[in-house]
């Protein structure tokens, strides 16, 4: 992390993204931005107002309702040297992309003998809990999870966002950057000024313990860190780990904290069947097996289609914080 | 009605019986005929089943004990008299209050404990060690082992770790986890609290002697004083006393048995040792010559073994004193010929007698020892088959061995061995070397009985036996 000016300034999430973007834009005239309604409305959340006329619409693209297009053109610009910032309006919407993610971005390296590289983030806001229902809610990490080739990000505080959404932009590869829009406006935090990088591919501890390892990403870690303060009310010391980089996985933190608290709890908003949860379970089983003092243990979304609208369902769907602190006594007493 | 189960004879010679396990606790249902209990006596252990059906009331005779045959051992309540009585609802016989035993419960249900006994997750009220503190459960649930099966077959990795790299025994160990389940921490604390007591209780305690040196207080934190990270070396103690890193076999009963009858055996007994070269080129010769024809009429293979028993029965009768005991009265010189005969079966060492062996023809031996044998490596072979044995012969040449050193069966006055047979250059007819099929044959004797001269001279019997030309008809 290099630090060009001291201090730091208040900001929720959604401010840290748009702050990042606005400094890579100043910073670099290669990037640009493009997606749906990006430039005359500056996006649905208000994340680019202004870019457009500051910019100009060569940087600032508002594309047509054509995902496969906004990241099929990104994928060309970013071969050919310019550093596209393409988003996706809501991550329900990406499923045309896949071939051009999945099928052109991630392979274009490798294709190439390392003649062409792209350097592409992809960026988009995902995650349930604020009444989105089926197509305003989903998780789509663990499809793209698979793809060697695609490095995944995920952070969930505006200081992560900054630094993580600068190595994103930086990287000669293609990232995937995925916001949880519940966390938008939810989450206030410091952020260093200036220009800096957090290293893709490393976890952070946000609270260190030694009953437990909880490992949780995006909106859960929120809910894990204050889960995890009521256990240490009652003198129970929980550790949190957010991921922020969900491909590369950080084996390193999960292993020394696992060999540490000697168990593990993964919470995920995603749904449980083949998610992010169960790399992790089995990477800790193959590597720290001889640590372990009780069965790794998931939290997770219904094995359901998508998240209902009705409250109840919403409500089912997510995970209370209340659940996530029983569990976490349950796996302590265990 | 109660019926007490009393210690069953297990053979005609057995006077008494070890419970090796029960296999049911108090308050259990029974079927008839159902296995309820494992009686050892010796080398056998045999599951006994019930006479009735009923509800297991009372276990009189615990675990490792040995009592004479026909000692109470339990009491069962039959069917329809159990149940009114004890069990206003019904069902629930097995919910009595048994105070030696703890109910485990099913996974999942809430265990019905005194609320003084709950475990909670436990939390020191002022103590100042912060993390992970080691609170035993207060109030022990059983009087008898620290630990039910239960808790021991639910040992996580990182416990099973821990108590190998600290040595510590598991079953001396408190668990603080749910339903009494031994934690990682529990192990460490255990460690920390006495390394060395630990190791004797892990390494060198007898089963009986463990509880005693359980290096566990069963109240009260960890003393703020012990380490908890157990690689901390006390000052004084050196870094390569640690124990090395290695897997427990766990003994079985046969081989506690075994242990113990060796032991017993050579600490008794004064072992003298000798051994004579044997010549059997002709009887293997013969044996070669035979062997298609006399398997297919007995349905055994031929091998030397039997024409080696029938010499040696041979020359036990010309050396009575060599078929004897030693016993505080005397020499006690047998009239029957026994002989057991040494069988590897799986992992432990069977000893199964040939009774009367004097009155078998060497093809008669051959097929008695190919059935024992058989019974013996099947598991079959009962407490008859293993008892009564006045000699003891070995065919430790099956393995390859040329030379051994056999331990005397406990209670006999020789063993000897049939060493392999190999091709040597020997002298033979005065001064010429010949290349003939060797044997060699070794005795243990027990000196209190026997000297060396009648030794020497039974062995020497026993080698003109086997190299004398064996008559056709065997």
């Amino acid at each position: 992390m290099a630090l060009a000016t001291a201090g730091t300034t208040t900001m929720n999430n959604v401010e840290a993204v748009r702050h990042t973007l606005y400094e890579a834009l100043k910073a670099d005239p290669k990037t640009l931005i493009m997606g749906e309604d990006v430039g005359a409305r500056g996006n649905v959340f208000l994340i680019t107002k202004g870019f457009l006329e500051e910019f100009g619409p060569e940087r600032i693209i508002d594309t047509p309702l054509a995902e496969a297009s906004i990241v099929g053109v990104a994928v060309g610009m970013a071969m050919e040297g310019l550093r596209p910032i393409a988003e996706i309006q809501f991550a329900d919407f990406i499923y045309p992309a896949f071939n051009q993610i999945v099928g052109e971005a991630a392979k274009t390296r490798y294709r190439s003998n390392g003649d062409y590289t792209c350097p592409l983030v992809i960026r988009t806001p995902y995650g349930g809990g604020v009444r989105g229902a089926l197509s305003h809610s989903v998780s789509i990490e663990a499809l793209f999870y698979h793809v060697p080739g695609l490095k995944i990000v995920a952070p969930s505080f505006p200081a992560d966002i900054k630094g993580l959404l600068n190595a994103a932009i930086d990287d000669p590869d293609p990232v995937m950057f995925l916001e949880h829009k519940k966390t938008y406006r939810l989450v206030k935090g410091e952020v260093p000024n200036g220009h800096y990088t957090i290293p893709i591919g490393k976890a952070d501890v946000k609270v260190a313990g030694d009953a437990l390892t909880v490992v949780s990403y995006g909106l859960y870690v929120h809910q894990a860190i204050e889960a995890a303060k009521q256990l240490a009310a009652d003198g129970v010391s929980v550790e949190v780990i957010d991921l922020r980089s969900i491909r590369p996985m950080d084996k390193t933190t999960i292993l020394e904290s696992v060999r540490k608290t000697r168990k593990l709890l993964i919470i995920q908003e995603d749904n449980k069947f083949g998610g992010i949860g169960a790399e992790i379970s089995a990477m800790v089983a193959e590597e720290a097996f001889f640590d372990l003092d009780a069965p790794i243990r998931r939290l997770a979304g219904p094995d359901v289609p998508a998240m209902g609208y009705a409250q109840t369902l919403e409500e089912e769907f997510m995970i209370p914080t209340s659940r996530m602190a029983a569990t976490m006594r349950e796996m302590v007493a265990f | 009605m109660a019926t007490t189960i009393t210690m069953p004879q297990l053979g005609e010679s057995v006077t008494e019986g070890t419970v090796a396990q029960w296999l049911k606790k108090p308050g259990d249902a029974i079927e008839k005929y159902e296995p309820f209990v494992e009686i050892s006596t010796d080398k056998v252990t045999a599951e006994v089943p019930s006479p009735v059906s009923g509800v297991l009331k009372e276990i009189i005779v615990k675990e490792g004990d040995t009592v004479p045959t026909g000692t109470a051992i339990a009491v069962i309540d039959e069917v329809g008299a159990a149940k009114p009585l004890d069990s206003p609802a019904g069902l629930g016989a097995s919910n009595e209050p048994a105070l030696n035993v703890p109910s485990t419960p099913a996974f999942g249900e809430q265990p019905t404990r005194p609320p003084h006994a709950t475990p909670a997750p436990a939390r020191p009220q002022s103590a100042p060690q912060p993390a992970r503190p080691f609170v035993a459960r207060p109030g022990s649930r059983n009087g008898g082992a620290l630990n039910p099966p239960e808790v021991l077959r639910r040992v996580s990795p990182a416990v099973r770790r821990l108590a190998r790299e600290n040595n510590i025994d598991l079953t001396t160990v408190r668990g603080s986890g749910e339903q009494g389940r031994i934690t990682a921490n529990d192990v460490l604390a255990a460690a920390a609290q006495g390394p060395a007591a630990a190791m004797a209780a892990g390494i060198m305690a007898a089963p009986e002697t463990r509880q005693p040196s359980a290096p566990i207080q069963p109240t009260g934190p960890v003393s703020p004083s012990a380490p908890l990270p157990p690689a901390a070396t006390a000052p004084g103690r050196s870094t390569y006393d640690r124990p090395i890193p290695g897997t427990l076999v766990p003994l079985s009963q046969a081989r506690k048995i075994i242990a113990q009858r060796m032991v017993e055996s050579k600490h008794t007994a004064p072992h003298a040792w000798t051994m004579v070269e044997v010549d059997v080129t002709d009887l293997w010769n013969l044996r070669q010559r035979e062997k298609d024809r006399f398997q297919r009429e007995k349905g055994v293979a031929l091998t030397l073994f039997p024409f080696f028993i029938h010499a040696v029965v041979q020359s036990l009768k010309a050396y009575p004193l060599m078929n004897a005991r030693f016993i505080d009265e005397g020499i006690q010189v047998l009239k029957e010929i026994n002989v057991g005969i040494a069988v590897a079966a799986g992992s432990n060492l069977m000893v199964p007698v040939i009774r009367h062996a004097d009155n078998y023809s060497v093809a008669g031996l051959a097929v008695e020892a190919g059935k024992l044998i058989e019974k013996a490596r099947s598991g079959k072979v009962g407490a008859d088959d293993l008892t009564g044995g006045t000699f003891t012969v070995n065919n430790t040449g099956a393995n390859g061995s040329v030379l051994s050193a056999p331990i005397l069966n406990g209670g006999q006055a020789g063993i000897v061995t049939m060493e392999a047979v190999v091709k040597r250059p020997v002298v033979v007819d005065g001064d010429k070397i010949a290349i003939r099929s060797m044997l060699n044959v070794c005795l243990s004797l027990d000196h209190r009985v026997v000297d060396g001269a009648i030794a020497s001279a039974f062995l020497v019997d026993l080698k003109k036996r086997l190299q004398a030309v064996p008559t056709a008809q065997f």
